[in-house]
């Protein structure tokens, strides 16, 4: 700890941010819901409190210009809760802009730059604009007249009335100026007594009271200073700070209810016959009505009945629960720890086949609740970690929203699932992918109205996101009832790249999974919504650096699903062990269709393919994984050994040649990369229950490296 | 390891072990830990002197056989084989050598750099040093795990 | 021994700042997100000074202010809130709940150690 600068609050900057990004991602999701018409008036007041947070902080770095817009930002919202301006479709867009431009700040706050002067401002003028133009809504109660729409930022001023003895022979009243005051904003009035000589000593004449004077007011300092025209200078000592947002700590910037240790300035003692009622003024202006009086929120029908319109906010959403924040480093060792503790509990596992229940009842029954309590331990643990897709999801109806206005399509979006939970990691690393799939299904998919009607199609399209576990992975989905993938088209764009031959026969599904090859593009012309830079071959690399897989199903002139297969987590994951020479190796189970004995009229070797496997009159590449890795000692005739089919990432499918299964069990992964480099063929690593080390194949990799090794083949006998 | 620091006298401590008839020196500071051989898990494809994996309390390390790595040819494993554990950058990472033989406190002054002679291992060395007549090769642990120059990562961009 | 001040806001940096400017004067500092963590907190605990923001889900700083002196063990405990140049109205409403005295947001460490000292001597 510094010791020279004991209060320097520049450290709480992290954890500013860290909390910025987390408000505007809520602020974001609550909008997204007041847009679609399904907000509240909780969901207002949710959205106010983000913004008012976010201000808060930046008042106290002193992030001026971020303060300012979040004030506007804020008053409006404020408008918006208490019912003053109506939430209209247009006002809820404005607030999706208002929330970007909130986030440029934060962002140009926290990497240090400076922003262009007028950045934002369209949106602050926007902003400022709802709040006069707006018409009241049908069922609002007047705005008293006193407190008139807010355009100025109101400002605090301080004031010290010191009046020149002899003030009230001048006809001026400190009440009557104290009036003048409260007309332009709220004040606060705090009498100094100090003056106040003993009772014989008092002078009717004389006044010997001053007052400092709190107004907050969003007036001009020259209003301030025509109510003291004409006491100002000979009869009294007139001093008007400004204790604004612009002003440094030299502020008064707090003050208190009731005096506690200091005398009270009562006013009953006061002898001062000559100035009846001066001593203590309770403010007129503070004691005026609420000027937002309650109105029921002009709100579009909600599924949450609490329309009280408590300006407060007090409503309880019922979401919250009590949670602590935690550093994500201290859940990953927590993650590892447990991922030890799996290893082990399998480790004694192993030790101990030999027992049998009848000779060590105990032991056995004991190993069992092991595995049970850490299996229910390594689910908690990775429950922390997991996230509603919510999160993922929140930006999609504000892309298509904003994307079918610039296609001039009608698009509408359907989302389920949103509360399905998935590792943090994985929502990270799913964030582009999926928008670019939105962008796909928009700019590909879904067709110009006209062309919807003439197809016999609603003239609005459908965009489908979904989620949901299904054994023991998280499938995420997008859907469109547009055209579909041009089958044609894709294949002539591949033979047009050389990615495969004219003559190739494919099926429709090999064709459809064509549009993942490297630098694949069916749009006519690139357009500027996607297609450009990030092709669907990036989209799937992104998938599968999470352990996950995509597939497309296509159905022309009725619509594609691209369909995201994810492990719930990445840490842990089913394997099946299999043995290969000595060694031993783990495939993931959601990678394997099946696994068979080949009979040798199964087996056959084609020319220009190599070693195949007919299998329900399907052709499936033979991929020998002692030839892959060079193992000595395994089993080569595949007759004797085991195909274990396997499913890769793009949908096709390889025979993997291993000698026998070993059996299915959960492994830890471990990273070859922290120590080491990537091993082509591999994902990972794992340890075994005996301590030894196995890798963790890689279906996709094998498929290609089968594929090389038997082109390179066949070169070879050419 | 340039010219600055032979100049230096500090004391400086190493772990010599054998390879056949030469002894090998790494500095105390860079080492984890001393073990017996384990088997190690094969990795595929990559140069004979990577001896595969090991679990080493949880995380996977690599085992580097040195005298492969000189080019004399694969180390035939035995338990009295050792292996020594050693950080190199933020990895971790084993190096697979016969026997621990001692070790030793250098003076910086007495390394001596490396003779320009014919020796395999003599890109591997960041100096010599003579203890009690023996001469001690002090290992360049950076360049012995340089793996970035091997292309493991073949036909992957091919995909 | 130190004073126990008790900092209610759903923002952790200002919980924070918070607690980490009267940690340095000596002070022993709880925190609490919102009204409703606020009361729980305080249960069976000796509190001298309440420190709470207005704006909160769950439970804002009026309601909770109104609940704590409500409560016999509250009723005469110093509670500051925490109020923006823009929110006036809600001073009032502190008043009238029941509320010592308020800070303006953005505050300086210094101001702060100053009224909690003025209010819990």
């Amino acid at each position: 700890m510094s010791e020279d600068q004991p209060y320097d609050l520049s450290r709480f900057k992290a954890t500013y941010f860290e909390e910025c990004a987390e408000l505007l991602a809520a602020a974001e999701e609550t909008i997204a819901r007041l847009q679609l018409g399904e907000g509240d008036l909780e969901d207002l007041n949710a959205v106010f409190r983000c913004v008012h947070s976010i201000k808060g902080g930046a008042g106290a770095f002193a992030f001026e210009d971020l303060v300012r817009f979040a004030h506007v930002f804020e008053t409006s919202m404020d408008a918006l809760r208490s019912g003053r301006v109506a939430l209209t479709p247009h006002v809820a867009d404005l607030l999706v802009r208002g929330t970007d431009t909130l986030g440029d700040f934060v962002r140009a706050a926290q990497e240090e730059v400076a922003l262009p002067a007028d950045h934002g401002a369209d949106v602050t003028a926007a902003l400022e604009r709802i709040l006069i133009e707006e018409p009241e809504p049908p069922s609002a109660v007047p705005v008293p007249s006193g407190a008139a729409p807010v355009v100025n930022a109101p400002i605090l001023w301080n004031i010290r009335l010191l009046p020149a003895a002899g003030l009230l022979l001048t006809g001026n009243d400190p009440q009557l100026l104290f009036r003048e005051l409260a007309a332009l904003g709220e004040i606060e009035v705090v009498a100094d007594l100090s003056r106040l000589p003993g009772l014989t000593e008092i002078n009717p004449r004389d006044t010997y009271l001053s007052w400092t004077i709190s107004l907050i007011t969003d007036r001009e300092r020259a209003e301030i200073e025509e109510v003291f025209e004409f006491v100002a200078g000979d009869t009294a000592d007139v001093l008007i700070t400004q204790i604004g947002l612009d002003v440094d700590g030299e502020g008064e910037g707090w003050g208190l209810f009731l005096p506690l240790s200091e005398p009270a300035p009562d006013p009953a003692p006061a002898p001062v016959a000559a100035v009846p009622s001066v001593p203590v003024l309770p403010a007129p202006a503070v004691a005026r009505a609420d000027p937002h009086p309650p109105l029921s929120a002009p709100i579009r029908s909600g599924t949450n009945a609490s329309t009280g319109a408590s300006v407060g906010g007090s409503g309880g959403s019922g979401i919250h629960t009590a949670s602590i924040r935690v550093d994500l480093d201290r859940i990953d060792r927590l993650v590892n720890m447990v991922g030890e503790l799996v290893i082990t509990q399998a480790m004694l596992g192993q030790q101990t086949t030999g027992f049998s229940v009848e000779s060590h009842p105990e032991l056995i029954q004991g190993l069992q609740e092991l595995s049970h309590h850490t299996r229910e331990l390594q689910e908690s643990v990775m429950a922390i970690r997991a996230q509603p897709v919510k999160a993922l999801f929140s930006r999609a109806p504000r892309l298509v929203r904003d994307l079918s206005l610039k296609l001039g399509k009608q698009a509408r979006l359907v989302m389920s699932g949103e509360n399905t939970e998935v590792d943090k990691t994985v929502i990270e690393q799913l964030s582009d992918p999926l928008t670019h799939l939105i962008r796909n299904s928009l700019d590909h998919g879904l067709e110009p109205p006209e062309e919807r009607l003439a197809a016999g199609k609603p003239a609005e399209g459908t965009i489908h996101l979904g989620a949901a576990h299904r054994s023991g992975r998280i499938i995420i989905e997008i859907s469109d009832d547009g055209r579909g993938i041009n089958r044609k088209r894709v294949f002539d764009k591949a033979v047009e790249r050389g990615l495969i031959d004219r003559t190739a026969q494919l099926s429709d599904e090999q064709i459809d999974q064509l549009i993942f090859a490297p630098g694949f593009s069916t749009a006519d012309q690139v357009s500027d919504v996607s297609g450009r830079g990030v092709g669907m071959d990036v989209v799937r690399k992104n998938i599968q650096d999470v352990g996950g897989r995509v597939v497309v199903q296509n159905t022309p002139g009725l619509g594609a699903r691209f369909v995201l297969s994810l492990p719930l987590t990445l840490a842990v994951m089913d394997g099946m062990l299999v043995a290969v020479g000595g060694e031993r190796y783990v495939l993931p189970l959601t990678n394997i269709v099946e696994s068979l004995r080949p009979t040798p009229q199964q087996t056959r070797t084609l020319v220009n393919v190599g070693d195949v496997l007919t299998l329900r009159g399907d052709y499936i590449r033979l991929v020998r994984l002692y030839e892959l890795f060079g193992i000595k000692g395994a089993i080569t005739d595949p007759t004797r050994a085991l195909a274990v089919v396997v499913e890769t990432e793009g949908g096709d499918r390889i025979g993997l040649l291993v000698d026998e299964l070993l059996g299915q069990q959960q492994v830890v992964i471990k990273s070859l990369d922290s120590n080491f480099h990537p091993v082509e063929g591999v994902s990972a690593a794992t340890i075994l229950g005996d301590g030894r080390v196995a890798l963790i194949l890689d279906a996709g990799a094998l498929r290609i490296m089968g594929e090389r090794l038997s082109h390179d083949a066949t070169v070879a006998a050419e | 390891m340039s010219e600055s620091s032979v100049s230096e006298s500090s004391i400086r401590q190493f772990i010599s072990f054998t390879i056949g008839d030469e002894e090998y020196g790494v500095d105390i500071m860079a080492i984890r830990e001393i073990k017996g051989w384990t088997a190690s898990t094969e990795l595929p494809n990559t140069p004979a002197y990577i001896r595969g994996v090991i679990n080493l309390r949880g995380a996977i390390v690599p085992i580097l056989d040195l005298r492969a790595r000189f080019g004399r040819g694969v180390t035939a494993t035995s338990p009295r084989h050792v292996i020594i554990v050693v950080a190199v950058g933020s990895r971790v990472a084993g190096i697979l050598v016969d026997a621990v033989a001692d070790i030793l406190a250098v003076s910086a002054d007495e390394i001596q750099p490396p003779p320009q002679i014919e020796r395999s291992d003599i890109g591997f060395l960041t100096g010599l040093v003579t203890v009690d007549g023996r001469m001690v090769a002090l290992l360049d642990l950076d360049h012995v795990f340089a793996f970035d120059d091997l292309d493991l990562t073949d036909g992957v961009a091919a995909a | 021994m130190g004073k126990c001040v008790l900092a209610v806001d759903d923002s952790k940096t200002m919980r924070d700042m918070v607690s980490f400017t009267l940690r340095g004067a000596g002070y022993t500092v709880l925190e609490a997100e919102n009204g409703v963590a606020a009361l729980r907190t305080i249960q069976g605990q000796k509190v001298d000074v309440i420190i709470t923001d207005v704006n909160m889900p769950e439970m804002d700083g009026i309601t909770l202010v109104r609940k704590l002196r409500g409560l016999p063990a509250h009723a005469g405990t110093p509670i500051l809130i925490l109020t923006t140049e823009s929110e006036q109205a809600k001073k009032d409403a502190g008043r009238s709940a029941g509320a010592t005295g308020w800070i303006v947001k953005p505050f300086s460490p210094e101001k702060l150690l100053q009224i909690v000292a003025k209010v819990c001597p």
